[in-house]
């Protein structure tokens, strides 16, 4: 393939991608995620092929290993087309089943459909699940659709024509307008406007500037822009290079974690193929529009989302963020000016420009217009990546589309924003979700991890843990961070193990205050809000540790106490010997006892007893 | 005199691949990263090597290895655990099959087995939260682990 | 400049647009409490990295509070600097910071010179709610110049900065991350294993106890102490005019003779000058040049431009960094170094006792000076010329220690005979002084005849790279005079790169202004415009000095006469030159 040299020899070519596609009447696609391919998805691929062959029906079907299609709770996923026939937990000797069945004897194989969570009915095909219902994907659109492989099946779902039509038939400002009036607010965290931001970038004047694409993706629970860059790497090279036209930059970099192997693989493919197309490189679609793309490894650093800090180690230096201003769009990579946005941001702005800013508008909510990708994990059936409109309620994502919580428990919270975000509790489950409602209920966007909390969950635990997290990701470079998030912690690990007092909680609280008030980078500020947030919804829990040493949902474990019901103890001695601290007594055939002083709480005599005579509180 | 022309050949590899960079400035993660590759570990002397090819002070390069948990300073052992302990993972037991590999392999976290057969880590998100708890052995993801697991996934890589 | 208007603690004020809050509030005298911002007036260098967060201030409009040092105003900006907010989060923070502090004040060698001590008081904090653990505990690094207590960084990034940014020596980096993060070199190596120069311009600039001079006072009490030693002081023409600082002295205030007092009480035996070896190494490193000129002229090959080499930091810089350069520099020793051979050779050999039993003590405005004086190149066998070296901050605290009220001693002059110096010698303390001493010793040599204005102006003050050609003879002299190690870099890379300027003769100083600014010397307190009271001291003394060229210094020419013949001679180059080597470090 030559270069495309025109917006005519594009379409052209989109056109014979889409004659191409209609030679098969039955398209199997196949997830190649992470997740799926960690279930031995490219042998259900494999497979797949070699029985189409054994059946002579290479004329009929194809096999695409696509993207993520986002229902990773019940992986792997084969999608058959046209209709949408969603098989899941498949294994690779299913498919001489899939393939006899559904393609030859054109019967839907029924064991491996999806069952309603609730009717335990069996759900045809995608369009009638719940989970996919209430969606609306544009960010996602092309994952689990395209091999991401090739850029002509992304050329066929309309790719590099918003491209095209920028360099062809926009001004620079025509473009920023766009962007602007959409609406589009940064998906990476804070939610600063798009339109805006590339505007600021373009009013500096300088030999070289930058675009910048952020994919150090760290929130942990978080993976929409992995998926992205993994199921449809070019609307973000795409996007990319439109930004460039735009503000005027001819260089562009991905900054991407190094522990995304099969995500650069896929970019790093995708660059390659773009160059080769002509729609990287110099005089691009014959225009005299020049932009490329290099792809940068971050080491292993969280604070590096934060756009200072990710440029400065784009120059190879400790990734420490900056006080701001300058900002980056004056100075940025190497004192150039650069514009940062992150993945979903990016893979937002094609569709944005070829279906209008109004159209995107009318996504969403007013403030905050389109859609939002969240990664639901946590104790909630379906774990998976799902993208709705701005303004669906956190009950719709939970209960409609994640399905509700696992075996049956009692929701309790769920955490957005990951660890810069904070805890919503049962009252907020009918907040419209939008940047400035997260923000208004002491919570935040963030990338949009959304962690489901149970029952179960212990909310001082829980910041606790964030904590650790925050702590260990601090850079390092101001007071508030450096050693304000450890005091946090350990203050928090004081009142999970009991040691709290009254004045701990108050500590806790105006310490929280004041690294939220000081803090240096976006990293610091948020990192109380856990606490903060926790400490609101769930005080008596706090409180219950604090003052009755006591852990209501059971999970601190040093708060625990282990006790053998007498009458239930058959004196098997099992327990004891299961002991690592020999904290329990007795003879055989008698009733035993547990030293208190001696028992380490790990549990492991509740698990060995046969007789259910041992119980904690 | 093996050992040292093994390590000769590779500090060859990594100025070929200093010396093929058209830009040097900013490029020191870009090549600590591939000295990782070639080393498996980033000692004193690669990194001095490293300084002095760039023409950068070593003790940046020391402030930079030190800062991305990505660099380590230790061999590894021939396989990696780890463990994620990404929130998605943690709400759904990870810290429990953490606990379990540890007292199996008998190490803590970020150490090595005495053979050298195993280092024991702990990870942020993989971005796998579908799986949750996942525990990847070097590039090969296993999920939904549980604790019983543990046993069955070191046995593939012994002996 | 275009001006903003903005509203300070209710007060309206103008200022430049491109002004932080602090620089506006500075301008209605409201002094908003910093610890990490570091502003140098002379060197022009500013850095706010605005990580320490104790001059955050509360901004009407913004949801944080924002550090002053490093917020520009914008226009009708209110702004609150006290308000209780901001106050209680100031306070909240260097209590966070004295929770990972030893709190060893009782005993710290920085107490009362200590800005987080200061702030403490300030913000009255009696007690630290928070405890727990402090980052790892680092071990106390004893290097032979400078002493490192990390248990004490506070992370303000200070030397990092100075001796990344101003030095361009790159023996320090943030290492670690989070609480774990402080400041080291790299691998965590001695400093002596390092390219670190010694200079202590970190040390000028740590707020606390984590960096220091290493103290060698209780190894010059016990050598008072003993009857058997003879005991020869010196002092560095930089001390005379900054020692007084520390008795609470305006900066500036000549002491010279109030020092030799203090010296003599402490039980010195002799106190003399380094400014007669100043003036010796004039008369060595002058006819060095005055060879090398020839030789250029004659052949049109030389080693060209000779550089100075009185400063230990800068010599250390170019054995680590210019290693390939080493022909350039003036084999001369340093003031320090000849005056150590000289006591140890002809003045011992006069009062006729072992260079053992003589033990001779700097007084330096230096810390590089310690490293110096371990050199190979100034020791008999295990016997060095120099044996102790006290920065004029430990001469100070000394002399408080023997409970000395310094204001009120009276006037002492040098000893004889090494105790005299010239005007020439004293500017050897300042930024340019060594080349305009140098100058005013090779115009009459080579003119032969006498220099009437002996100023040399163009080579006087505090840009960084001074420029200018002075003909002597007939022949046009290019000279450059750079201080602070990274205007020296400048011009290495300038000489490395082909010389085209043809410079000819260059003085480096490694501190910014020369030795009135040096690690050693009182500190600063964040204000650098000390320096140039120091410097106009200097130049005072100079201008009142009877003899104010090195080669009219009478006792130099003694020590001629009687004992190195000639300058260059055999003998003098076994006793007033050196020689250079590579340092492979890390």
């Amino acid at each position: 393939m030559g270069k495309i040299k025109s917006f005519d020899e594009l379409v052209q070519l989109q056109k014979e991608a889409k004659e191409k596609e209609v030679v098969h009447d039955i398209h199997i696609l196949v997830c190649g995620g992470t997740g799926c391919k960690s279930q031995d998805s490219d042998m259900i691929v494999n497979n797949l092929r070699e029985e189409i062959k054994n059946n002579n029906l290479e004329d009929r079907v194809k096999v695409v290993k696509t993207g993520c299609f986002g229902f990773c709770e019940k992986g792997p996923i084969v999608k058959f087309l046209p209709d949408n026939t969603f098989y899941i937990e498949v294994k690779p000797e299913d498919a001489k089943e899939l393939i006899t069945e559904h393609v030859i004897n054109g019967e839907k194989v029924t064991r491996l459909l999806y069952r309603n969570q609730t009717t335990n009915e069996v759900v045809p095909d995608s369009k009638h699940m719940d989970f996919y219902k209430k969606q609306q994907r544009i960010a996602l659109k092309n994952c689990g659709f395209i091999n991401p492989g090739e850029i002509e099946e992304y050329i066929r779902e309309d790719g590099y024509q918003a491209l095209a039509k920028c360099l062809t038939e926009k001004s620079t400002k025509d473009v920023i307008d766009i962007v602007k009036e959409s609406g589009l607010r940064g998906r990476g965290g804070a939610g600063f406007p798009t339109g805006l931001k590339w505007e600021i970038a373009s009013r500096y004047d300088a030999d070289v500037k930058y675009v910048v694409c952020n994919a150090d993706e760290g929130d942990p629970g978080a993976f929409m822009d992995r998926s992205i860059l993994e199921g449809d790497p070019h609307s973000v090279v795409e996007a990319m290079a439109i930004c460039g036209y735009a503000i005027g930059a001819s260089k562009g970099r991905v900054y991407i974690r190094a522990e995304y192997p099969l995500a650069i693989k896929r970019l790093n493919n995708a660059i390659m193929s773009a160059r080769e197309y002509g729609l990287l490189g110099k005089h691009i679609l014959g225009t005299d529009f020049n932009f490329d793309i290099e792809i940068t490894f971050g080491a292993g650093a969280f604070v590096c989302g934060e756009e200072t800090a990710l440029i400065h180690s784009m120059e190879g230096s400790r990734g420490e963020p900056t006080t701001k201003p300058p900002f980056p769009a004056e100075s940025g990579f190497f004192g150039k000016p650069t514009n940062v946005n992150n993945v979903e941001t990016f893979a937002n702005i094609p569709k944005i420009i070829l279906n209008g800013a109004e159209w995107y508008k009318s996504i969403g909510t007013e403030k905050s217009a389109g859609t939002k990708v969240f990664a639901l994990a946590g104790k909630i059936n379906n774990v998976g990546l799902i993208e709705v409109p701005m303004g669906t309620t956190l009950r719709e994502v939970i209960f409609d589309i994640g399905g509700g919580i696992k075996n049956g428990k009692k929701f309790k919270a769920v955490q957005t924003g990951g660890p810069s975000g904070g805890c919503l509790t049962e009252k907020d489950l009918d907040t419209p979700i939008d940047f400035d409602n997260l923000i208004a209920k002491g919570s935040m966007m963030g990338s949009g991890g959304m962690i489901v909390m149970d029952e179960d969950s212990c909310m001082p635990a829980v910041a606790k843990f964030y904590l650790e997290f925050t702590k260990e990701e601090s850079c390092g470079k101001c007071t508030p961070c450096r050693i304000g998030t450890t005091r946090l912690l350990e203050l928090l690990e004081m009142i999970c193990e009991g040691k709290g007092t009254l004045e701990h909680l108050d500590e806790l609280k105006n310490l929280s205050q004041v690294i939220k008030d000081t803090a240096l980078c976006g990293l610091g500020q948020t990192a109380p809000n856990p606490i903060l947030s926790t400490l609101d919804a769930f005080y008596d829990e706090y409180l219950a540790h604090v003052t009755d040493k006591k852990c209501p949902s059971k999970s601190c474990r040093k708060l625990l106490s282990y006790k053998i019901d007498a009458n239930q103890c058959k004196g098997c001695t099992l327990c004891s010997r299961v002991c690592p601290n020999g904290a329990i007594i007795g003879k055989v055939k008698e009733a035993h006892m547990i030293d208190l002083m001696k028992c380490v709480k790990c549990g492991a005599c509740m698990e060995k007893c046969k007789f259910g005579a041992i119980s904690m509180e | 005199m093996e050992e040292t022309e093994l390590a000769k050949e590779k500090y060859e590899q990594l100025e070929k691949f200093i010396d093929s960079l058209p830009e040097k400035e900013g490029e020191l993660i870009k090549v600590l990263h591939k000295a990782q590759e070639i080393f498996g570990y980033l000692p004193k002397e690669v990194q001095h090597f490293v300084a002095k090819k760039l023409g950068v002070p070593a003790a940046k390069v020391y402030g930079v290895v030190t800062f991305y948990s990505f660099f380590n300073m230790e061999p590894k052992g021939e396989h990696t655990i780890s463990v994620c302990m990404g929130t998605a993972c943690y709400v759904r037991g990870a810290e429990t099959v953490l606990e379990e590999f540890k007292s199996q392999l008998g190490i803590e976290c970020n150490q090595t087995t005495k053979d050298g057969k195993f280092t024991l880590d702990a990870l942020r998100c993989v971005g796998a939260c579908g799986l949750a708890p996942v525990v990847m052995v070097d590039s090969k993801v296993y999920g939904r682990v549980t604790k019983e697991m543990v046993k069955d996934i070191i046995a593939e890589y012994e002996g | 400049m275009e001006n903003v208007n903005v509203t300070i603690d209710g007060r309206s004020v103008s200022v430049p647009k491109t002004s932080t809050i602090l620089e506006a509030a500075k301008q209605l005298g409201i002094n908003i409490p910093t610890l990490c911002y570091m502003h140098l007036e002379t060197t022009d260098f500013t850095c706010k990295p605005a990580t320490c967060r104790v001059c955050v201030v509360e901004v009407e409009g913004r949801r944080n509070l924002c550090p002053a040092c490093a917020t520009p105003v914008m226009d009708n900006m209110v702004i609150k600097t006290n308000s209780m907010r901001a106050l209680e989060a100031r306070k909240a923070i260097v209590e966070l910071m004295i929770s990972d502090h030893p709190q060893d004040c009782l005993t710290c060698n920085k107490s009362t010179d200590c800005r987080l001590q200061e702030l403490a008081n300030e913000l009255g904090i009696r007690r630290i709610h928070l405890s727990g653990t402090s980052k790892s505990v680092h071990p106390l690094m004893k290097g032979i110049a400078i002493e490192r207590d990390m248990s004490k960084c506070i992370m303000c990034r200070r030397c990092e900065e100075m001796c990344n940014k101003v030095q361009k020596v790159g023996a320090l980096s943030g290492v670690n991350r989070g609480f774990e993060a402080y400041v080291a070199t790299a691998f965590e190596e001695e400093l002596e294993n390092t390219v670190c120069v010694g200079c202590g311009q970190c040390v000028a600039v740590c707020p606390t106890g984590a960096l220091m001079e290493t103290d060698d006072t209780a190894k010059v009490i016990r050598a008072l102490k003993d009857p058997n030693k003879t005991v020869v002081f010196q002092t560095a023409p930089a001390t005379r005019v900054a020692i007084g600082e520390e008795f609470g002295l305006e900066p500036g205030t000549i002491v010279t003779n109030k020092m030799v007092t203090a010296l003599k009480r402490l039980g010195a035996d002799y106190v003399f000058d380094t400014n007669f070896s100043a003036d010796l190494t004039i008369m060595e490193e002058g006819t060095e040049l005055i060879g090398r000129l020839t030789d250029y002229i004659e052949n049109k090959k030389a080693d060209l431009p000779i550089l100075t080499s009185c400063c230990p930091g800068w010599i250390n810089f170019m054995e680590t960094q210019y290693p390939d350069q080493l022909h350039l520099p003036s084999t001369a020793k340093s003031p320090q170094g000849m005056f150590g051979a000289v006591a140890k050779n002809y003045f011992a050999e006069k009062l006729d006792i072992d260079r053992e039993n003589m033990v001779v003590v700097s007084i330096m405005p230096c810390t590089a000076k310690k490293l110096e004086a371990v050199r190979d190149s100034l020791r008999v066998k295990d016997n060095p010329d120099v044996d102790y070296v006290l920065t004029t901050r430990e001469a100070a605290r000394l002399i408080k220690m023997a409970n000395i009220d310094f204001n009120s001693l009276e006037d002492s002059n040098y000893d004889d005979p090494l105790g005299e110096g010239t005007g020439a010698a004293v500017i050897f303390g300042v930024t340019g002084g060594v080349l305009e001493a140098a100058l005013r010793t090779v115009y009459e040599t080579l003119e032969k005849k006498e220099l009437k204005k002996l100023e040399f102006v163009p080579l006087r003050g505090f840009q960084g790279v001074k420029k200018a050609t002075v003909t002597i003879a007939g022949i046009e002299v290019n000279a450059a005079v750079v201080h602070g190690l990274g205007n020296a870099r400048t011009i290495m890379e300038e000489i490395k790169n082909g010389n085209k300027e043809n410079l000819h003769v260059v003085e480096v100083m490694a501190c910014p202004g020369g030795c009135i600014g040096g690690g050693g010397q009182p500190y600063l307190h964040g204000d650098d415009t000390i320096l140039e009271k120091r410097t106009k001291a200097i130049y005072e003394i100079d201008h009142s000095e009877r003899i104010r060229k090195s080669h009219e210094n009478e006792a130099i020419q003694e020590l001629y006469k009687n004992y190195y013949q000639e300058p260059n001679s055999e003998l003098a180059h076994r006793d007033l030159h050196t020689h250079f080597k590579k340092q492979e470090k890390y």
